[in-house]
């Protein structure tokens, strides 16, 4: 097997392989390694200890230590990572994990014992004929010169082990970095340059398309009509002004407006706050979500946060928290003035403005066949309720967690001045408008009080677009951007041409 | 071991000298006494007193050889080996970019705890009306309400810190060290910093350094086995005032008679026994007189036995039956016979002798062995007086065959000559000078024969020296000054140290990327000189400045001024200045910012004679001054491992002389030719990675906490988060942090040959530009512009809360910190990408994997209601988010502004005041290679179709990258770039 192997590499090998055994290089190393990438930095020392000059106690050799490599994590992860193709092929079972090698193509059966050593070998004699072929004394190549029986161990074990080789010149290469794209840091690369003649075409098309979307937006969004009622009743002249003293209740105040054009399609409802901070730290936080999911136990000893909105008269509340407890409790009702001696009701839908998933996996009412009364037995209700969570609404599918008011109010808004939907208007037919142009009056039952923190309420009617509600901001910045873009496309242009000449003999003086 | 053959070991105890300090290194070495086991009765018997000295000392980490046991006692252990003393003495190295990385992260402290303290305050003059501090909606708790107003105020304060604290990015660190961990790895794998003769391959030792590699301003460098081979070859010798050259292993005469070419010198030590002398005629110029012949070839044949007996050369065990008997053929190199030496020159010398004849065979503990013409003769090795570096010089007193006694000296010829009485002084004078401008390495043998009276008193003295318990080095250099005296001498050898190859070109190389090399050697001045024009340190040209053989310390000065004016009349012309060892510590004692003056401006500086300290000193000398340098150290010996050091940067060349460089050093490398690519392309490229890594991670975490900072605005100062705690953990963990460790490990901002072939280059990166209070604004301001542009993106977005959805439902705080927090992940990625140059697979697979992950990671997560979760905040946030149309054109919109402003900046940079690598960037466009193909296996000429195909392929896991090539690889001329050989196919293997 030995000559075999000798003869396939005999002008390949390099012939100082066998000195190797001259020089016993003590302790191995690489064995207690089981990558053997680990090599560079474990062995550093051993590979020194043999580098030094083989006098007789080593007397010379500064016992200096080799400054380890500071390591930031546990060594082996990281280096079976980078360094897959150091495995000898005969050993890793595992594939590499970079792929920088053919020689998976070919599956290479396991091998006994011994062919595994000789392949370890010539695995480390890259082919190099002319390097080392005027050298090569072809006979006699294994064991010619007499050599103790450790030498010869060693030997063995750096073969199996491919630990680093002994002094200079003294074994085989087996010290040669592989000759792999990433060791060699040439993995095939695409290398973009951001010069004025990639970048211009790109500008010139950013402002050709953003122009026509910021267009397409913009338009969008002025078809939506929008009407904005304020009704806090700050203004004396206000008919709800009357509802500001907190005396009056229940107070009902009436305000009328007038649609200057017909809204078309769905029209959504919102009331809208201000100056409410929905978004406050200690607000956020004072809710249970695992009590709306309808946890039992979390019904009856709500969770921490929903202090001080926790416990009342010895009873847990449900639903906990300011958030529940702040509910938005004012009902609004929109009348058509119409040509008729008597205004008409318009029907608002109470169902669909909350998120379904909220409404139905977010929000669970307590588990139970029994009524909703019964399930939440052993809670009260919020301090600022008149009445209990059970008896929000008459449908019993909209009533207690999942009444679709109370989940709309549960999502807290980003920024104090925010909108929350609070009902539908179906579209009737496509031949009517859904509002008609005309004379409306709101009909408010003023209950919720914004007059102590400077807040105002109002009113929003508002259709919608597949892009949401009435904002002009996106088409505008969209067209801005665009025509920036163009703009700045033309300057480098023209910048461009200038120097394009001008720089082209700078170049030439470098 | 039976107890009959141990020996016994006593240490006696400290306390009957007046060692107060018991702990001393050389005082406890004094008072090992080691005994025999016969003798151990008697042991107040002071004959069986042994000096022990530093020569019987074994270090830790020492092997044994030629032998199978020896007995010793253990004198130092752990932390008092002299490993770990002289691991405590190392310093912390710590690179520019560290440093300036550390000025940064202050600033940003100072950034953090304004927003804190601004934060806070704002809080209190908010929160002094009540309808903001406790509105009705939302009740304080008891606890709250009573707790005291400091205590809230602090409390207020640091969780005010605690929300704004990533703006310090903790993991900047960990990848930091990542980076500079795995890609210290690629200096180790690199080819052409690998050694094909020597099979030495570039090695690391430290990884805190590498981006130091990039902003060297000085280089310091040993001569020896630095710029030179270290590769000892015996050239010439001057014997009793005649010299020889070696021609084939043969001394030929330099004499007036050339043409005497047959005079084989080699024959020259056998006659002694006179029966040969017909043979030498021709060879000697002078005289025939049979006197005078005698003479000279008892000298010669002195000289050769003083050059193979005094050295302190070890033979390596081989079989030397291989040197038969019969003729000894000069030709027949012995090859069997391996000497190992401590230093080359004596290597060198003891091989030339044995080629000459006079064959060193080895030495046992006190005989030496020489084999003249075959003849063995047993020298009886008296003592040995070491080499020290203060005598420069050593010599061994033998005893010969006959009887007699002789002291044999080698040395500088500076050590030898004033202690010479007789030899041909002069003329060995004249010839080791004219030795030193040819290059090469001079020492001189001399000889004294000593009469038994002299011997008895010199081994009296030597004895008492050597067993003195106290200032035992004084009165060994005493002893040793009054033992060699009197010498005549016998010679001058010359040594030649060849150059490396490409010194010249790694040199001129240096010079044109802006780096000052300065040479310091211990080699004399004349040597040096030759030396430095020789491998281009110094040009014929250039206007040459001495500061040599200064005795005063006004001479000095005065000098130096001279010197000063010399340049400043004359700065055309380039200046070289050569200083040597005194008169530098002279300089260096009184006048540094004079010299310092000089130095700066002199373009190439050449110290000879240089003790390694005073190496180290020079270092630091510059070090400290006002510029703050960068500096670099190259060195291959123990003498260079000070300067190794104290430099910045220690590079150690693997060479000959033992491994200490080696091992202090920062880096390894096998030659010094390498230092160019290790420099120009290693140093350069990880400069610019851990640049842009730094920068880009502060960037990356303004980007990412100012939103948040912002979003205080609007809801009262109440340290609302705007993004959800997931987020806020894995932020930096898994959403940002692939990329730009990918983009550390592998940007190559210009093709690594463009960087070694155009060292100009490397002025672009000096004094650490990238990292400069100009960029660090640029990236610092970009990031706080950024998030001013996520977050008043995402707030006039949804102003007045106005609905996103096609169906009018509503968003809430935690939807409007998903849509920041989007947009800021995709555009801190594709910055990243712009940034990138150098597109491999992998960064494609990192970058778009992390924008895809966080993708997919946030449907994962809003997808279900985490039972182990208190809050249920993100529920279907992100995707309500992503179904909205607006959300979707507001994140392209916010994503392509940003990176609009960095792209204008880029491209207008480039335009108007390109920096040289730029340029270079542009004219070696590698356009081959398509953004497609970069994403797979490559190959030129391949289709986009087929790449793909190779992609899909290698997503198998089946593409072999091996037949990618970029330009220079094709032509790879080694085999080894296809491993199929290593398989066993036989086919495969007779292919290559």
């Amino acid at each position: 097997m030995t000559t075999r192997a000798a003869r396939r590499c005999a002008p390949t090998e390099d012939p100082r392989a066998e000195e190797a055994p001259l020089r016993p290089h003590g302790r191995a190393c690489a064995n207690v390694t089981s990558g053997s990438g680990l090599r560079p930095s474990l062995c550093r020392h051993r590979a020194d200890d043999q580098g030094a000059s083989a006098s007789f106690l080593s007397l010379y050799r500064g016992p200096f230590p080799s400054p380890s490599i500071l390591l930031p994590f546990p060594l082996p992860w990281s280096l079976v990572l980078l360094s897959p193709s150091s495995l000898p092929p005969s050993r890793g079972p595992s594939p590499p994990l970079l792929p920088v090698r053919g020689r998976r193509r070919k599956g290479v059966p396991p091998l006994p014992p011994l062919r595994r050593r000789r392949r370890r070998r010539r695995l480390r004699v890259p082919c190099q004929g002319q390097l080392a072929g005027s050298l090569g004394r072809p006979p006699a190549r294994h064991g010619a010169a007499p050599r103790g029986s450790m030498a010869m161990n060693y030997n063995a074990k750096d073969e199996v082990d491919g630990g680093p080789p002994g002094a200079p010149g003294g074994a085989a290469k087996n010290r040669r970095p592989d000759n792999t794209a990433f060791k060699q840091q040439r993995l095939p690369a695409w290398q973009p340059i951001l010069t004025a003649g990639t970048v211009l075409p790109t500008f010139f098309i950013i402002g050709l398309i953003f122009i026509p979307i910021g267009i397409g937006i913009f338009v969008t969004s002025n078809n939506i009509r929008e009407i904005e009622i304020d009704y806090t009743g700050i203004d004396p002249s206000s008919p709800c002004n009357k509802c500001l003293s907190p005396n009056v209740t229940p107070c009902v105040c009436i305000i009328n407006f007038t649609l200057e054009q017909s809204f078309e399609g769905n029209v959504f409802m919102y009331y809208g706050l201000s100056n409410f901070y929905q978004n406050h730290r200690r607000y956020v936080k004072s809710r249970d979500d695992s009590q709306l999911n309808g946890d039992s136990s979390a019904l009856l000893n709500p969770s921490k946060e929903c202090e001080p909105y926790r416990r009342n008269e010895d009873k847990p509340i449900a639903p906990c928290g300011a958030i529940a407890n702040s509910m938005f409790n004012d009902t609004l009702e929109l009348f058509l003035v119409g040509n008729a001696s008597y205004p008409t009701l318009i029907p608002l839908k109470k169902k669909g403005i909350a998120w379904w998933t909220d409404k139905n996996v977010k929000f669970r009412n307590p588990p139970g066949g029994e009524p909703l009364a019964e399930r939440f037995k052993g809670t009260t209700k919020p301090v600022n309720w008149v009445n209990p969570v059970y008896m929000l609404d008459p449908d019993s599918d909209n009533n207690g967690f999942i009444n679709e008011d109370f989940i709309v109010w549960m999502r807290t808004a980003a920024l104090p001045t925010f909108r929350k939907l609070y009902r539908l208007i179906e579209r009737k037919s496509d031949l009517h408008p859904t509002l008609p142009a005309g004379q409306y009056y709101l009909n408010i039952t003023y209950n919720y009080p914004v007059h102590s923190f400077d807040g105002r309420k109002r009113m929003i009617l508002s259709t919608i677009s597949w892009m949401g509600g009435k904002n002009p901001f996106l088409g505008i910045a969209y067209i801005a951007v665009g025509s920036i873009s163009f703009l700045l496309g033309v300057v480098l242009l023209v910048i461009n041409h200038k120097y394009r000449n001008s720089s082209n003999t700078a170049d030439i003086t470098i | 071991m039976s107890p009959a053959r141990s020996r016994f070991v006593q240490i006696h105890g400290t306390d009957d000298n007046n060692s107060k300090n018991g702990r001393n290194c050389k005082l406890f070495l004094l008072v090992l006494y080691l005994l025999n086991g016969e003798k151990f009765k008697h042991q107040e018997d002071p004959c069986s007193k042994k000096p022990l000295g530093p020569e019987s000392l074994l270090l830790r980490g020492a092997r044994l050889k030629n032998t199978k046991e020896i007995f010793g006692v253990a004198v130092y252990t752990g932390m008092e080996t002299k490993m770990a003393l002289n691991y405590k003495s190392k310093s912390q190295k710590r690179s520019a970019v560290e440093k300036s990385m550390n000025t940064f992260l202050i600033i940003y402290l100072i950034i953090l705890i304004a927003e804190a303290i601004i934060s806070t305050i704002l809080k209190y003059t908010w929160q002094a009306e009540e309808k903001w501090d406790e509105p009705w909606y939302n009740q304080k708790t008891e606890h709250q309400r009573n707790s005291s107003k400091i205590l809230r105020f602090i409390s207020d304060f640091l969780a005010f810190l605690v929300l704004y604290n990533f703006i310090i990015p903790i993991s900047l660190y960990v990848t930091v060290e990542m980076q500079k961990f795995l890609g210290s790895f690629f200096i180790g794998w690199d080819l052409d910093l690998y050694h094909e003769e020597s099979d030495q391959k570039a090695q690391v030792n430290t990884s805190d350094l590498n981006e130091e590699l990039g902003q060297v301003e000085y280089v310091f460098t040993d001569k020896t086995g630095t710029l030179t081979e270290n590769e000892m070859q015996f050239r010439e010798c001057s014997i009793n005032g005649i010299k020889y050259q070696e021609i084939n292993g043969r001394l030929v005469s330099e004499g007036p008679s050339p043409d005497s070419s047959e005079g084989n010198l080699s024959y020259l030590s056998s006659l002694p026994h006179l029966n040969n002398l017909s043979h030498f005629t021709t060879s000697s110029s002078f005289g025939s007189s049979p006197e005078n012949e005698t003479e000279l070839i008892k000298k010669h044949d002195l000289f050769f036995k003083a050059v193979s007996l005094c050295h302190t050369v070890q033979i390596s065990s081989v079989q030397t039956d291989g040197i038969g008997d019969g003729p000894w053929q000069s030709n027949l190199a012995p090859s069997q016979l391996e000497y190992y030496a401590s230093s080359p020159d004596e290597k060198a010398l003891v091989e030339a002798a044995a080629r000459i004849g006079v064959v060193f065979i080895g030495s046992s503990e006190e005989t030496v062995e020489v084999k003249t013409l075959g003849k063995l003769e047993r020298y009886k090795l008296l003592h040995v007086l070491e080499f020290d570096s203060d005598r420069r010089r050593m010599s061994v007193i033998v005893q010969a065959p006959s009887g007699e006694k002789f002291l044999f000296a080698k040395g500088a010829e500076s050590s030898i000559l004033p202690k010479c009485i007789g030899g041909e002084i002069e003329k060995t004078r004249i010839h080791v000078d004219e030795f030193a401008l040819k290059g090469l390495r001079t020492l001189c043998m001399a000889y004294r024969q000593l009469t038994s009276k002299e011997y008895e008193e010199i081994d009296r003295r030597l004895f008492e020296a050597r067993t003195a318990l106290q200032q035992r080095e004084e009165k060994l250099a005493h002893v040793f000054q009054f033992i060699e005296k009197d010498l005549i001498l016998l010679g001058a050898t010359a040594v030649e140290d060849r150059l490396q190859d490409k010194v010249r070109e790694t040199i001129e190389a240096l010079r044109m990327a802006g780096i000052k090399v300065w040479v310091l050697t211990g080699d004399k001045h004349e040597t040096a000189v030759s030396v430095s024009l020789s491998c281009g340190h110094f040009h014929r040209t250039m206007n040459i400045l001495e500061l040599t053989n200064q005795k005063s310390d006004s001479d000095c000065a005065e000098q130096l001024r001279q010197l000063a004016r010399r340049i400043k009349e004359d700065h055309v012309i380039q200046h070289g200045l050569v200083v040597d060892g005194t008169s530098l510590s002279l300089a260096l004692r009184e006048h540094e910012k004079l010299f310092m003056d000089v130095c700066r401006n002199c373009s190439a500086v050449l110290c000879c004679r240089m003790a390694p300290l005073q190496k180290a000193k020079v270092i630091r000398l510059i070090k400290v001054s006002p510029e703050k340098p960068i500096t670099l150290a190259v060195g291959d010996g123990a003498n260079d491992v000070s300067m190794i050091q104290e430099a910045h940067v220690g590079i150690g060349i693997m060479g000959k002389e033992g491994r200490q460089a080696a091992r202090n050093s920062d880096y390894a490398i096998a030659r010094f030719k390498f230092l160019s690519k290790l420099l120009f392309v290693h140093g350069h490229f990880y400069y610019i990675r851990i640049a842009t890594l730094v920068q880009y991670f502060f960037y990356k975490n303004v980007c990412f906490i100012t939103p948040q900072f912002l979003y205080q605005f609007y809801c009262l100062f109440s340290q609302q988060t705007l993004y959800d705690s997931v987020y806020l953990t894995l932020y930096n963990i898994c959403f940002t942090s692939l990329p730009i460790l990918t983009y550390s490990l592998l940007e190559q901002h210009i093709d690594p040959h463009v960087l070694q072939n155009k060292p100009t280059l490397y002025r672009d990166i000096s004094k650490n530009r990238q990292l400069s209070i100009k960029t660090f604004l640029y990236w610092t301001i970009l990031g706080f512009s950024h998030a001013f542009i996520f977050f008043f993106g995402s707030y006039f977005l949804m102003e007045k809360d106005i609905s996103l959805l096609g169906n009018g439902q509503m968003f809430g705080n935690w939807t409007f910190g998903t849509l920041v927090f989007t947009v800021m992940v995709i555009t801190v990625t594709v910055k990243m990408a712009l940034e990138t140059h150098f597109w491999t697979w992998v960064n494609h697979l990192v970058t778009w994997g992390s924008i895809i992950f966080y993708f997919v990671f946030s449907l994962f997560y809003g997808g279900i209601l985490w039972p182990f979760l208190s809050s249920q905040n993100m529920y279907f946030v992100f995707i309500q988010l992503l179904s909205s149309g607006s959300a979707w054109f507001a994140i392209i919109l916010m994503v392509v502004t940003c990176l609009f402003l960095d792209i204008v900046k880029k491209v207008f940079d480039r335009l108007l005041h390109p920096t040289n690598t730029e340029k270079a960037q542009l004219a070696e466009t590698n356009s081959s290679i398509k953004c497609l193909d970069s994403m797979c296996c490559f190959s030129e000429g391949e289709t986009v179709c087929a790449s793909v195909g190779r992609m899909l392929e290698r997503v198998i896991g089946r593409c072999s990258p091996t037949h990618v090539s970029r330009l220079w690889s094709a032509s790879d001329p080694f085999c080894s770039n296809d491993r199929s050989i290593l398989t066993l196919s036989t086919m495969e293997s007779s292919t290559c």
